[in-house]
């Protein structure tokens, strides 16, 4: 993951910069096109699936290539199909399918055939050689066929099987027919074309693979004994949607070597989203970059917001408006009170002084980030066995406790070293081996990995000597500790003080403005989107949208529409239309001279709109009355 | 069924002479039409279409569930007796006088020197085709003035065919079940084991009709079965603890295995490899993973309020609404609170349309939290139609208030709130309505049982 290609950057850089006026601006852009493409990158060429999709190509090739020699089979005609379980996050099915559709046809068969319920009058040509038309007509009683079209001759239907068994295609490669959402499918259908397909799965190797969200009895629910018992029904689990987000979430969040950072609102925002909403990893990715784009867009500095040498480059080189534009971060400001006052008119006065201890400062924050995951992933390692998970039991949600508020302060913390406390020695010590391993592999803070090494030891050098039982009871009594407590205590503590050194919230960190992007709010507003709350918005206070100040009350000078939903607010569950006209007439002649000819023709157009827009329809109760559609008023 | 387990194979025998009888002479026009009719896996296609082949002679087998189109039945038909150059001929969507037409002129031109035979493969299909069809098809020697028959396969009774028009009636035969005493055992022992001897094969299929003969007919699954638990039945031989003689300890070994393959008849769940890996693991796992263990689905956190939401106003009268979600209702007088035709318990009636604004104001007053109406909301509403918890009702094109039917279980719901659940409040809506229906009806045992659990949470 470090190898983030800096030469590659660095000309794309300067090709770009010679087309763009501002350097600055393009600088960002340059960053955020790298970024994104990261994140592309990273989730792209997840090996999440790997082994469930490897294992299903095991299984393809087992039955597509060695079906002669499963006699018994052939005679039953069954076709061997693959149950895939997917999980209820659809939006992420495609990309599964994608690359399993990949793999099939790199290394099993050219012959695969994926299938989509909604597109199922459509027609598929995949491969020159072999072209399976699938025609799945969805009409109650209407099947399906499968022509097989060969390169020279077209042979239409009966004479498929002899066309194929004649010719010098390659009996043994298999057709695989993908179905992408398995629930979706009209039964019938379905079960017609799998009685077809096993009419002929003597001289035509089916494999069937179903994507399936829910659970595997949808296979029973869908299809009757008859056809299911043509079916050879393999399950494969892919992996659950949450340890997907638990990798997504390692590779582009808790990632020292990934800039661009998000505050703890943000990423409960975008986790709220996943969680309560959709669950889909895809979403959670375009919320990730939907606030890169935010952040590139809305904060001047986060032209800093990239790679550390990149970054000390550019605060070399800030304009004066940039200067000033640190100055007034206010993680700057805490920073520079806590200054000398000498120092602190320096700061505020000297732009250059200003950008040489904006380098340093960057440096920090670096060096903050480098240390920071190692360490909370140490101390996830230690809290999240423990009963009840008082940390949380994803690292995510430790994550986000460490950068909203000083961890060692909260009850939960206080409960986890509490627990900590009192685990016994081949515990302790196989977490700490882990944290050991986990501290190895950054291969930084050499300092601490020394010092839990020398922990280790001591703890097991400790064996033998604390087996007396009859002295621990004696020191029990007397309330003093054994060798091991006092061990573990003074482990405990270590452990304590890394927290305190190096878990401390990102927002007091001096500049962070620069990495993190905050605000929850607007991207809560554009993705959790309430297209109800923002009409009904737009029709009361229409001078949000127009840049004017509110009366407050019904003006003549709104749009016809919002007076007319304004004088609607105030009616029952009927609306009397002669007096909404009155009450509309009203209200535009309290407006000096105005066209009164037109009053009833706006009018009626205005409550065809609300019409349209789902507020009223017409009733059969009362003629000249109309139904209100939404709750409240009087 | 009891009438026709006294068929015995010799029956069967006696059936297929007959059967024969009437292919005997081929140079003589044969009966017009042949209605064969039994249950699945009796053997109707397979023995007619070995006599076919076997006696050589010129037919056309179509398979029905094929034919999307008559046209596709007259061209399968045409290119199986005069070739794919007279089938060509055929205009693009062929009527049932074009095909009269065009086999007239075929046999003018090749004359039938035996009966040709039609056979048609679940026949049933056809009454869903042109109505004309049938009895043309049923008197098609007449029509067409050749020596030809055509022989109907169906798992279904002539009765359920006869057009209310009345037409030619066919000649009927009955494939009888196979009985348990010879014929299954004789079919079954036909693909025994190379590596063993038929005897031993013979006997494990004794055993195994044992168990399952009074659950399952069903000639493929006993098949099936046969070959998924016969590597266990061998185990013992091959270990070397037993003799092929020793009957007795073979089946004390399988007999286990048996049973518990017994809980998972037609469902066909899992595939033999899986079996046979089941088997082997399940000395560390004690109960059998299988599909149907109603295997947990994940959903959103506000996707399981919403189905509960939709259980809720699925099987409680709207009426209620106001008195199980509201927390200040007013005073329902308890003797006529419930009509006469509410007082059969929804369980057993089904779930109830609702339409969505119901739903959405229940959901709202299930979910501790307030909700902002988001679209991401709805569109789990649309989700969970597709994944089929939810069914809509009526037009998929109805834009304003469609209306929904939940179609889960209720143990899928009370699986949902149990891990939903933390606020006891949603149980005791659950548990109130569940009550006030088994008040009602309290012969109906499941809801107990199912209450009994609410408390038990």
């Amino acid at each position: 993951m470090g190898n983030c290609s800096n030469e590659h950057r660095g000309t794309s850089f300067s090709a770009s910069a010679a087309s763009l006026s501002n350097p600055l601006i393009c600088s960002s852009i340059n960053t955020f096109f790298f970024l994104d493409k990261y994140i592309f990158s990273q989730v792209i060429q997840d090996q999440l699936n790997k082994k469930v999709l490897d294992s299903l190509a095991e299984f393809i090739k087992k039955h597509g290539l060695g079906c002669s020699s499963d006699n018994w089979r052939q005679r039953a005609r069954e076709i061997p199909t693959a149950a895939l379980m997917l999980g209820v996050n659809v939006p992420d099915h495609a990309m599964t399918f994608r690359s399993l559709c990949n793999l099939l046809q790199d290394s099993v068969t050219p012959f695969v055939v994926s299938v989509h319920a909604k597109e199922c009058a459509g027609t598929f040509e995949r491969d020159p050689v072999l072209v399976i038309n699938l025609t799945l007509v969805c009409q109650a009683t209407l099947t399906i066929r499968i022509i097989g079209l060969l390169q020279k001759c077209t042979q239409v239907f009966p004479q498929r099987t002899e066309s194929l068994t004649n010719s010098d295609l390659p009996q043994s490669l298999p057709v695989v027919v993908i179905f992408k959402d398995f629930e979706a499918f009209n039964s019938q259908v379905l079960q017609d074309f799998i009685l077809i397909c096993s009419r002929y799965t003597q001289e035509l190797p089916f494999i069937f693979i179903f994507g399936i969200a829910t659970s595997p009895s949808a296979i029973q629910h869908r299809l009757p004994h008859s056809v299911s018992s043509l079916l050879c029904i393999e399950v494969f689990h892919s992996l659950s949607c949450t340890q997907h987000l638990a990798s997504v979430f390692d590779k582009l969040i808790l990632n020292s070597q990934f800039p661009f950072k998000l505050s703890s609102r943000v990423i409960q925002v975008l986790v709220g989203i996943f969680l309560y909403h959709d669950f889909s990893v895809q979403n959670f990715v375009k919320g990730l970059q939907f606030s890169m784009l935010e952040h590139f867009k809305s904060q001047p500095l986060s032209m800093l917001c990239c790679q550390k040498q990149e970054a000390l480059l550019s605060a070399k080189t800030l304009s004066k408006k940039n200067v000033e534009r640190i100055r007034h971060l206010p993680s700057f400001m805490r920073y520079v009170e806590t200054q000398e006052p000498q120092e602190q008119v320096q700061l505020l006065t000297n732009d250059e002084h200003v950008k040489e201890v904006c380098q340093q400062l960057l440096k920090n924050l670096h060096k903050y980030h480098k240390n920071y995951y190692p360490i909370l992933q140490c101390l996830h390692s230690l809290t999240s066995s423990l009963p009840k998970f008082p940390l949380g039991k994803h690292i995510r949600e430790l994550h986000v406790s460490c950068i909203e508020k000083n961890l060692w302060e909260t009850e939960e913390y206080d409960s986890a070293l509490q627990l900590l406390r009192i685990l016994a020695k081949d515990e302790l010590v196989a977490a700490l081996r882990k944290c050991a391993e986990i501290l190895k592999s950054t291969k930084i803070l050499q300092n601490v990995l020394q010092q839990l090494e020398d922990f280790i030891g001591r703890l097991e050098a400790l064996e033998g000597k604390s087996e007396t039982t009859l002295l621990e009871k004696e020191s029990r009594r007397t309330k003093r500790m054994n060798p091991y407590e006092v061990l573990r205590s003074q482990v405990i503590e270590f452990i304590d003080s890394l927290v305190r050194e190096y878990l401390t919230p990102a927002e007091l960190q001096p500049l962070n403005e620069v990495c993190y992007y905050s605000s929850s709010g607007v991207l809560r507003q554009r993705l959790n989107v309430t297209p109800r709350t923002s009409i009904q918005a737009a029709l009361s206070h229409p001078f949000y949208y127009f840049l004017k100040t509110d009366a407050g009350t019904i003006s003549s000078a709104a749009p016809d529409l919002c007076i007319v939903y304004k004088l609607h607010l105030e009616c029952g569950r009927l609306i009397n239309l002669y007096d909404w006209l009155e009450a509309f007439v009203t209200v535009m002649s309290a407006a000096e001279d105005q066209d009164t000819n037109s009053e009833d023709a706006r009018f009626i157009q205005a409550v065809s709109e609300m019409e349209f827009l789902g507020f009223i329809k017409s009733t059969k109760q009362k003629t000249d009355h109309v139904a209100r559609l939404t709750w409240g008023g009087c | 069924m009891s009438h026709q387990k006294s068929f015995q194979y010799a029956d069967l025998l006696s059936v297929l002479e007959r059967v024969v009888d009437i292919m005997s002479a081929p140079d003589q026009y044969s009966y017009p039409s042949v209605f064969i009719y039994g249950h699945r896996a009796t053997g109707k296609s397979h023995v007619v279409l070995s006599i076919m082949k076997d006696l050589e002679l010129p037919h056309a087998s179509v398979d029905c569930v094929e034919c999307v189109s008559s046209g596709l039945l007259f061209h399968q038909v045409l290119s199986a007796f005069f070739g794919p150059d007279a089938a060509a001929l055929l205009p693009r969507c062929p009527s049932l006088s074009d095909f009269v037409r065009l086999y007239k002129q075929m046999s003018s031109n090749s004359p039938a020197t035996q009966t040709r035979y039609i056979i048609l493969d679940r026949a049933e299909r056809m009454r869903d085709m042109d109505f004309s069809l049938l009895p043309a098809l049923l008197r098609l020697q007449e029509l067409v003035n050749d020596n030809v028959t055509v022989i109907l396969l169906s798992e279904i009774v002539w009765e359920k065919f006869r057009p209310n028009t009345g037409c030619f009636e066919p000649l009927l035969f009955h494939f009888p079940d196979y009985s348990k005493g010879k014929s299954l055992v004789q079919i079954l022992s036909w693909d025994h084991h190379p590596s063993y001897t038929p005897e031993l094969y013979a006997s494990y299929i004794n055993i195994l009709l044992g168990v399952f003969f009074s659950v399952c007919r069903d000639l493929r699954e006993l098949r099936h079965l046969a070959v998924l638990n016969f590597s266990k039945f061998c185990e013992p031989l091959e270990k070397g603890e037993a003799k092929e003689s020793d009957i007795h300890k073979l089946w004390k070994n399988i007999e286990p295995h048996l049973q518990r393959a017994m809980q998972t008849v037609y469902l066909r769940e899992v595939s033999s490899v899986q079996w046979e890996q089941q088997q082997m693991d399940e000395k560390e796992a004690t109960t059998l993973r299988v599909l149907s263990a109603h295997a947990h689905i994940e959903l959103p956190y506000y996707s399981k309020f919403l189905l509960i939401a939709a259980y809720l106003a699925s099987f409680n009268p709207a009426r209620t609404d106001r008195r199980f979600f509201l927390k200040s209702h007013g005073k329902i007088r308890k003797t006529n609170f419930l009509k006469k035709h509410e007082k059969t318990s929804n369980h057993l009636l089904g779930p109830k349309p609702f339409p969505l604004d119901r739903l959405m104001a229940i959901f709202y007053s299930v979910v501790d939290s307030r909700v902002a109406p988001t679209a991401s909301v709805f569109s789990q509403i649309s989700s969970l139609v597709t994944l089929q918890l939810l069914s809509q009702v009526g037009h998929d094109d109805q834009l304003d208030s469609p209306k929904y039917k939940c179609s889960v279980s209720l143990d899928f719901i009370l699986a949902i709130s149990r891990c939903v659940c933390v606020c006891v409040r949603l149980l005791d809506l659950l548990a109130l309505s569940l009550v006030i229906q088994s008040q009602v009806v309290r012969q109906e045992r499941s809801l107990f049982t199912a209450v009994s659990n609410l408390h038990l949470l």
